[in-house]
């Protein structure tokens, strides 16, 4: 407003100057005349009529500023005629409109969602010094296996970090409140959150240098924990609360939308941080000091002045000097090494590649989508040819009718962005629930200014793209030819006709590699739809509980997996008495198949008996604890000796069931039934395989099967449980129906997150969905646009010869001749445009077999059928426009 | 925008001669657009009448493209005038201009002393 403002004086001081100036040219004038004896009246007559009119010397001499002094004005006077013209041709405008709209709508959606996630990950200060660090033992193949204590502490010591925190993510029941509740929690270091540099909203937080070797009984709640079952209340600070049996006193509340760092979302929505000196009870003196896993990895903030690969090098070196300071705990052949990844790396994770990848894919639409306008704007130019001759005939700089012109091209495309933006604010929150949870900081997802300056610098950089054609096509004009030309005004020449044809030959191109990419990406969907499950997930439905785990041993009221049984059977018992409950099994958070809440849940160390291979180190593999109900109810099929029965309690020796995978692994040539292992802890009980069911998808629908060990929960106990039933139900009402039993029996469990097992299947191809389904909705957009294209310039080149083809029927040519004349130059447009594409799709296909399954990146039906089908859109495309020659009057077109 | 030479049209080759005329005029100090006029006039002994519907447009582009300054001052009877003078620009464009003015009139003078062809 104030440039304006500014400018509008600046005129205005101008205009009132040179009013005076020529005045004082006329007194000067009148005077000279007078002083060589003229009388002052005819001195006066005589000067004005020698000066002129003045008014118009001042608009003439006016119209110098216009010409470039005020480059603002004469953007405005563009603006202005832009504005004009567009709505001189509404239709043409709203079909501009809408299809920039689209592109730039879709793509700042887009790229608001890459913004969030990929550009601005970790909402914390100097993110770029925040790294994860993970262990690996590279012998063995084990990635990430987690860290102890005396190593976090050697590697606080080694000065390479100015923090390392390890965080351990549990669930806790939260009690003491109107009713128990299952909170996300995570056991952290008291230097977490001035690791993340993050403050409370409320309270002090942690004591950075609590000393505290177990847990200094102090809480932070997150701000959704704080509104959500504190009622906000601003008197929260001391207050005592009960987090599985144990007491905490809450010293914070984190602002609203902090998130810890984390790739899983569950994880992200951590309600409560409790911290931990990873030393004291309730773990032992010998956990303490042992160098085998503790704590799922940690986090670090890198000592400023290093960058990752300094640390990753002086890590390096004091690994090197801790393996042989320690030999016995880290064995050569183990290859224990410290990886740093950066956290920003941890947590975008997987969905890096399937975010670029779609912002690549939006982007291609909206480039059909230019040339989708380009065309617009040159069949146009074609019947405007007449009117930018007349004007250049008459004095227009070509420079200046082509600054008009990009002016209107700028003008629609930025009507077009601003609807576009509009579309996306309208539809905002729709989409965000659309992105699936494993997409990081959905919820920061925002339209902020670096989301506007990206549609507006997209918007401008459309509107010069495709304002490009019709530019050229000024400059190449030739006005005698055009205005020599008759009747219609129709003016395209060759050259243009070219680049309107180039325009839609690339349309069609990028169509087909949208259309088969999409073509792929549904043929993998369907094929991991169609994979066998290996169980069967139909009819049941999955209640959630979980036992606390009270760091003070007497507040235990399960302490041991036989008076975990009793609940366990007490629970079972119960819940089959349910009306229209089928059958009933329980398992520990594992057991559910593709729900993959923590991998600390999961993981199962497991020693074989006899086996050397890794010296003292147990193998990481997935393992779950089941009643024997479990397999029956899943349909999970035993292929060798039995499954879990009522015996299989605490009263005899441990048993286990594993599936065909880990026999293939570890005893290909031997029969595994009768063999031993030892679970957990080195000093643990033989654990005798009794039983081999048949390989299930229960990890991934995409990867291969991946070794599972089963355990009776009546022998080892699960704290978090999992309660299947099988049967038709509403899962709010059989959620509140289990609660009201597990509750009889333990009024402080919480009862939460029922959820169908189908849903759960489907949930893990979440990501997967949402590629499909935008792709294909890319691809169906530019495949639209397509046809449009070859509609346009397939109708533009009929108009302009309907005079030959009225010929051609009067000299008695068969309809059906022009027909096919007509259509054979759509077709020559589709079918070049499909084999560019082809070469396209073959290239972005390869570059994404990795996400491909159970399809070859060539696989030659998609692109037969990809193919087929954008030559059937382009050829419908072009038969309107067929229909519409054949039907011409030979008479009123040669009399035309 | 850039000046426009070389000039193409009949109306661009005009507009560069009054140029050069106001510019020339302006080399003997600064002066105002009625003085302008009337020193052309004598200098052209009453040959070149400047119109001011072309005088004061020709300022005001020889002003954007900072050949010449202008400033407030009082004409001889003391009334305030706006007086233009030529920058060093300008300068350096009268000198460059005047050299191609010359090698052009020398051109067409040849031209037009060569031998004629028989006119029937």
């Amino acid at each position: 407003m104030s440039m304006l403002g500014w400018f509008m004086r600046l005129r205005e001081r101008r205009t009132r100057e040179l009013a005076d100036e020529l005045q004082a040219h006329l007194e000067m004038a009148e005077a000279d005349r007078i002083a060589r004896g003229e009388s002052p009246r005819d001195a006066a007559a005589n000067a004005r009529r020698e000066f002129g009119n003045v008014g118009l010397v001042q608009e003439v001499a006016r119209d110098e500023w216009n010409g470039a002094g005020l480059a603002a004005e004469r953007l405005g006077q563009d603006l202005r005629f832009a504005v004009r013209m567009l709505r001189r041709a509404p239709g043409f405008a709203a079909l501009g409109i809408v299809t920039i709209a689209l592109g730039i709508g879709a793509s700042t959606a887009m790229f608001s969602v890459v913004q969030a996630t990929l550009l601005h990950p970790l909402p914390y200060p100097h993110p770029e010094q925040l790294v994860r660090i993970e262990d690996d033992l590279a012998g063995i193949g084990a990635r990430d296996v987690g860290m102890s204590t005396p190593e976090w502490h050697d590697l606080e010591r080694s000065n390479i970090f100015t923090h390392i925190a390890p965080a351990w993510f549990d669930n806790n029941n939260l009690t003491g409140l109107s009713h128990p509740q299952r909170v996300a929690l995570q056991i952290v270091a008291p230097d977490y959150f001035v690791l993340l540099g993050m403050k409370p909203q409320l309270g002090a937080g942690f004591d950075p240098a609590d000393p505290t070797p177990g847990f200094n009984t102090q809480a932070i709640i997150s701000d959704a924990l704080w509104k959500g079952s504190f009622g906000a209340d601003p008197r929260i600070l001391g207050r005592v609360v009960q987090l599985d049996s144990d007491s905490y006193r809450i010293v914070g509340v984190m602002p609203r939308g902090f998130q810890t760092p984390s790739r899983v979302g569950e994880e992200r929505r951590t309600e409560v941080w409790v911290a931990f000196g990873f030393a004291g009870a309730p773990l032992n003196e010998a956990t303490v000091m042992s160098r085998s896993p503790l704590f799922q990895g940690a986090i670090a903030r890198i000592a400023p002045g290093l960058t990752i690969a300094d640390a990753q090098r002086r890590v390096d070196a004091f690994v090197r000097s801790l393996r042989r300071e320690y030999p016995a705990d880290y064995p050569p052949r183990s290859d224990w090494r410290v990886r740093l990844v950066l956290l920003k790396d941890a947590v975008v994770g997987d969905v890096r590649q399937p975010l670029v990848f779609l912002l690549g894919a939006v982007g291609l639409v909206l480039l059909v989508g230019c040339a989708n306008v380009a065309n617009l704007l040159l069949a146009r130019a074609t019947t405007r040819g007449r009117e930018m001759a007349v004007r250049q005939a008459l004095g227009g700089a070509p420079s200046r009718l082509m600054r008009q012109l990009l002016t209107e091209s700028v003008v629609l495309s930025v009507l077009g962005g601003i609807v576009g933006i509009a579309l996306v604010l309208v539809a905002k929150n729709t989409l965000v629930r659309l992105i699936p949870d494993t997409v990081p900081r959905v919820n920061d997802i925002t339209i902020d200014w670096g989301v506007l300056a990206f549609a507006f610098l997209a918007s401008l950089a459309a509107g010069a793209l495709f304002g490009l054609a019709p530019v050229m096509h000024v400059r190449g004009l030739d006005v005698t030819r055009v205005l020599k030309l008759e009747g219609r005004g129709s003016t395209s020449s060759r050259d243009q006709q070219r680049t309107r044809r180039l325009l839609v030959i690339g349309e069609v191109a990028l169509s087909l590699v949208l259309l088969s990419t999409a073509g792929l990406l549904v043929r993998s969907f369907w094929g991991l739809l169609q994979v066998p499950l290996g169980f069967d997930p139909h009819n049941v439905t999955v209640v959630r509980t979980r036992l606390p785990y009270p760091n003070e041993v007497q507040e235990d009221l399960y302490p041991t997996a036989a008076q975990a049984a009793t609940f366990v059977r007490d629970v079972v018992r119960r819940i089959r008495a349910l009306p229209g409950v089928d059958d009933v099994a329980l398992g520990s958070g594992a057991a559910v198949p593709l729900d993959h809440p923590y991998q600390d849940q999961t993981v199962t160390r497991v020693r074989i008996e006899g086996d050397v291979s890794h010296g003292d180190q147990p193998l990481l593999l997935t393992g779950s604890q089941v009643t024997p109900e479990y397999f029956g109810l899943l349909g999970m099929r035993l292929v060798g000796g039995r499954s879990f029965d009522d015996y299989d309690n605490g009263d005899n020796p441990s048993v286990a069931v594993i599936n065909e995978s880990m026999v293939r692994r570890y005893w290909p040539h031997d029969d595994a039934l009768g063999k031993r292992v030892k679970l957990g802890r080195a000093a643990a009980d033989w654990t005798t395989i009794v039983g081999i069911v048949a390989d299930a998808r229960t990890d991934s629908l995409a990867g291969v099967s991946e070794p599972h060990i089963y355990t009776s929960l009546y022998q080892q106990e699960g704290k978090h449980l999992a309660i299947l039933l099988k049967g038709r139900f509403e899962t709010g009402a059989i959620e509140q129906a289990v609660r009201e039993q597990v509750q009889a029996v333990n009024s402080a469990l919480p009862v939460f997150g029922a959820e169908r097992l189908s849903d759960v299947v489907s949930d893990s191809l979440a990501m997967r969905r949402f590629s499909m389904m935008l792709i294909a909705a890319f691809a169906l957009t530019a495949l639209f646009l397509a046809a449009l294209g070859v509609y346009g310039v397939i109708s533009c080149m009929v108009s302009e010869r309907t005079h030959e083809i009225g010929l051609r029927l009067a000299l008695g040519a068969d309809r059906q001749d022009v027909m096919r004349m007509v259509m054979r130059q759509g077709a020559r447009l589709a079918v070049t445009g499909a084999v560019v594409g082809l070469i396209g799709a073959a290239i972005v296909s390869h570059a994404m077999a990795s996400v491909l399954v159970g399809v070859s990146p060539s696989d030659p039906a998609t692109f037969t059928l990809a193919t087929a089908l954008l030559t059937f859109v382009a050829l419908a495309g072009c038969y309107v426009p067929a229909r519409r020659a054949i039907r011409v009057d030979p008479m009123v077109a040669l009399s035309s | 925008m850039a000046p426009k030479h070389p000039p193409t049209s009949r109306i661009e080759l005009l507009q560069g001669t009054l140029d050069l005329i106001v510019l020339q005029a302006l080399r003997w100090g600064p002066c105002h657009g009625y003085g302008i006029v009337q020193l052309i006039r004598a200098q052209s002994n009453n040959v070149l009448q400047v119109e001011t519907g072309s005088l004061y447009p020709a300022l005001q582009r020889l002003l954007r493209q900072r050949v010449i300054a202008t400033e407030w001052g009082r004409s001889d009877n003391n009334r305030r005038v706006r007086l233009y003078h030529l920058t060093a620009k300008g300068r350096a464009r009268l000198t460059a201009e005047r050299s191609r003015w010359q090698q052009l009139t020398e051109a067409i003078a040849a031209l037009m002393v060569a031998p004629q062809p028989e006119e029937s």
